[in-house]
């Protein structure tokens, strides 16, 4: 069974929300000297430069705290390096394979085959954009039950040929709309989750950006669960909990260091097994060490999982699912 | 063990303003109704014909047959396992109203004289979500089903997940489901049927794995929730959006059951797929429900 988590540590979330409120103000502070600067024709320069200091040293603090926030902010960024970055870059050979034979292709779910280090995988990734134009492309990550079904296909498709599944897992949701509903958006998720759970595969997880809620787990069940350290994974966007707790989703810093959804919160309560380091700052600072980092993680589970009987790695992955959780008898 | 005597002390009927609790209102029509009445027709408005929702204990009694019930892990309770602010306050709170540990009774009964592994949420305590306990005695009651080889039979009532438990309840959504799922491969039915209101993590797992998915009239059943879709869709959806009538028509579900037949065709269907009959004769539920209509005879004994 989970262990519970230890108490949060209240004063660094003030302590790092009294230096955020200091960045901002700093950032007001350049943005108004540059102004004068432009307007007087004075040299601002050197007061600029020491302002930025004292910035980066707040920012250089405020990463060693933590805070769930931050990790929220990070696992969006806009830079990050996206899931068909890490699928493209890994594998050798990608085919990309199209649509769910059902209803249409989701573009918000990527699906193909590849190869990694001489290992046949196949690889299933939502796909985020890292501008309006891709995203709009792409509906910001957020598949449609087509997109479920797609990438159950390609599961299945693995299984058929005794292939692990490799799943790189970076979404904000399944996409909440009339359409999605009307085409079972629940169905989609629960025969994905049932499915992963009894898929003779190996099933090898990565998340490495949002882990959001049942559209994420519809494809984020396996034999091994990675973590990005900035990555986040939760039961629900901080800003709903925040609208559902306390009826203000302008609360959702809050809500974000209430849910544990940090990496390190994640690992400790057993929901994922391995958390994989960043760059430092942030893997959107130096995108070919983040993926360098998930090859390196991956290699040795690609080596070892395929080498269990199937029927010892469909026990071992119900057996890991059935502990979790937290009661009192 | 079940009080069959035990009274729900909640429900969604208020009896404020009426004499001495002879009339209640409908918080659907606002008819007032004679309370005998509605009791008589298991909360089904006579006026308006309104579902309105049933505690899991309330559900279990006009279920199954009398004294049937054998309830599994009634002391099963949540810890606060993120610390979550104010969660163990609204613990108590859901214990003290409803009589119940968490959101979930489970166990063993009889459904007209058949057998099966029987669960039901209580929307009541903290909106029927899912947390640790919920999540595992759906997996309990499921195991039990595979290890009796008895039929499963949930009744839904369900906001969702319990975002106080964080991930631990996101993962009770695999738990659940992979449950659910190995009576697939064990040839064990499972029947679904979902109340007002089924929605979020508990539709995205077990409540749509049934192999027959049943709805109350009129029940709520989605899985995000209509404020989030119409904000952005940026569009009103109508009334018929997500009741159970919708997801019949869209293919999502197998029939829409009016609450005194729901007895009759779980019955029927416990029949069909072959669950095991009990030795004595059946006793009628506790609160009279019409009776189903006779069978063409049994396929046979025992679940396949």
């Amino acid at each position: 069974m989970t262990r519970a988590l230890p108490e949060r540590d209240r004063a660094a979330e003030a302590r790092a929300a009294e230096m955020e409120t200091q960045i901002a103000g700093i950032q007001r502070e350049i943005d108004a000297l540059r102004r004068r600067g432009e307007k007087d024709r004075q040299d601002v320069a050197e007061q600029i430069r020491a302002l930025e200091a004292r910035g980066g040293e707040l920012r250089e603090a405020m990463l060693a705290i933590r805070t769930a926030w931050q990790a929220v902010a990070m696992a969006r960024h806009p830079q990050r390096p996206k899931a068909q970055e890490f699928v493209r870059a890994l594998l050798d050979e990608f085919t990309e394979l199209h649509g769910d034979r059902l209803f249409r292709d989701d573009p918000a779910m990527l699906t193909g085959l590849g190869w990694f280090e001489g290992q046949p995988v196949v690889a299933v990734a939502p796909c985020k954009g890292k501008d309006t134009r891709e995203n709009i492309a792409c509906n910001f990550g957020m598949p449609y039950p087509e997109g479920y079904r797609k990438a159950l296909r390609a599961m299945r498709l693995a299984e058929k040929f005794g292939y692990p599944v490799l799943s790189i897992v970076d979404t904000p949701a399944a996409f909440p709309g009339d359409a999605a509903e009307e085409r079972g958006q629940a169905e989609a998720i629960a025969r994905n989750i049932a499915e992963m759970t009894r898929l003779r595969v190996p099933v090898l997880v990565v998340i490495t950006g949002e882990g959001g809620s049942g559209g994420a787990l519809a494809i984020a069940v396996g034999d091994e669960v990675l973590m990005m350290e900035h990555a986040v994974y939760t039961v629900i966007p901080p800003e709903g909990c925040a609208a559902i707790l306390w009826h203000d989703a302008g609360r959702a810093r809050e809500a974000a260091s209430a849910l544990r959804l940090t990496a390190q919160e994640i690992a400790a309560l057993g929901v994922v097994d391995e958390i994989l380091p960043e760059p430092h700052g942030g893997a959107h600072l130096d995108p070919q060490a983040a993926i360098a980092a998930v090859r390196e993680a991956l290699r040795p589970r690609m080596q070892a999982l395929p080498r269990l009987p199937v029927d010892e790695l469909v026990r071992r992955r119900y057996a890991k699912y059935r502990s979790m959780g937290y009661y009192k008898e | 063990m079940l009080n069959w005597l035990r009274r729900p002390k909640h429900g969604r009927i208020s009896r404020r303003d009426m004499p001495a609790g002879l009339w209640v209102k409908c918080s659907r029509c606002g008819a007032a109704v004679y309370h005998k009445d509605l009791e008589r027709n298991l909360k089904v408005c006579p006026k308006c014909g309104w579902h309105h929702r049933l505690g899991a204990e309330e559900r279990l009694l006009i279920t199954l047959d009398e004294h049937s019930f054998e309830e599994m892990d009634a002391e099963m309770a949540s810890g606060d396992p993120l610390r979550f602010d104010g969660y163990r306050e609204k613990l108590s709170e859901a214990r003290a109203n409803t009589g119940n540990a968490d959101a979930a009774i489970v166990g063993v009964g009889s459904i007209e004289g058949r057998r099966a592994a029987v669960g039901a949420l209580d929307f009541a305590f903290m909106g029927g979500s899912m947390g640790s306990v919920v999540g595992e005695k759906i997996a309990r009651v499921a195991e039990r089903a595979l290890a009796d080889r008895l039929p499963l039979v949930i009744f839904s009532a369900s906001g969702g997940a319990r975002m106080q438990e964080g991930a631990l309840s996101l993962m009770q959504l695999v738990k659940t489901s992979a449950a659910v799922g190995r009576l697939h491969e064990a040839h064990l039915p499972y029947l679904s049927v979902m109340c007002d209101p089924t929605t979020g993590g508990v539709t995205a797992s077990f409540a749509f794995l049934g192999d027959v998915i049943i709805a109350e009239p009129g029940a709520l059943i989605g899985f995000a929730g209509r404020r989030v879709i119409e904000q952005t869709i940026r569009r009103k959806l109508p009334d018929s959006f997500q009741t159970a009538e919708f997801c019949l028509e869209h293919g999502l579900i197998d029939m829409v059951v009016p609450r005194p037949e729901l007895r009759g065709v779980l019955a029927r269907l416990l029949r069909f797929f072959g669950a095991p009959q009990v030795a004595a004769a059946p006793a009628a539920p506790a609160r009279e429900a019409p009776q189903a209509p006779e069978a063409p005879g049994d396929p046979e004994v025992g679940c396949p």
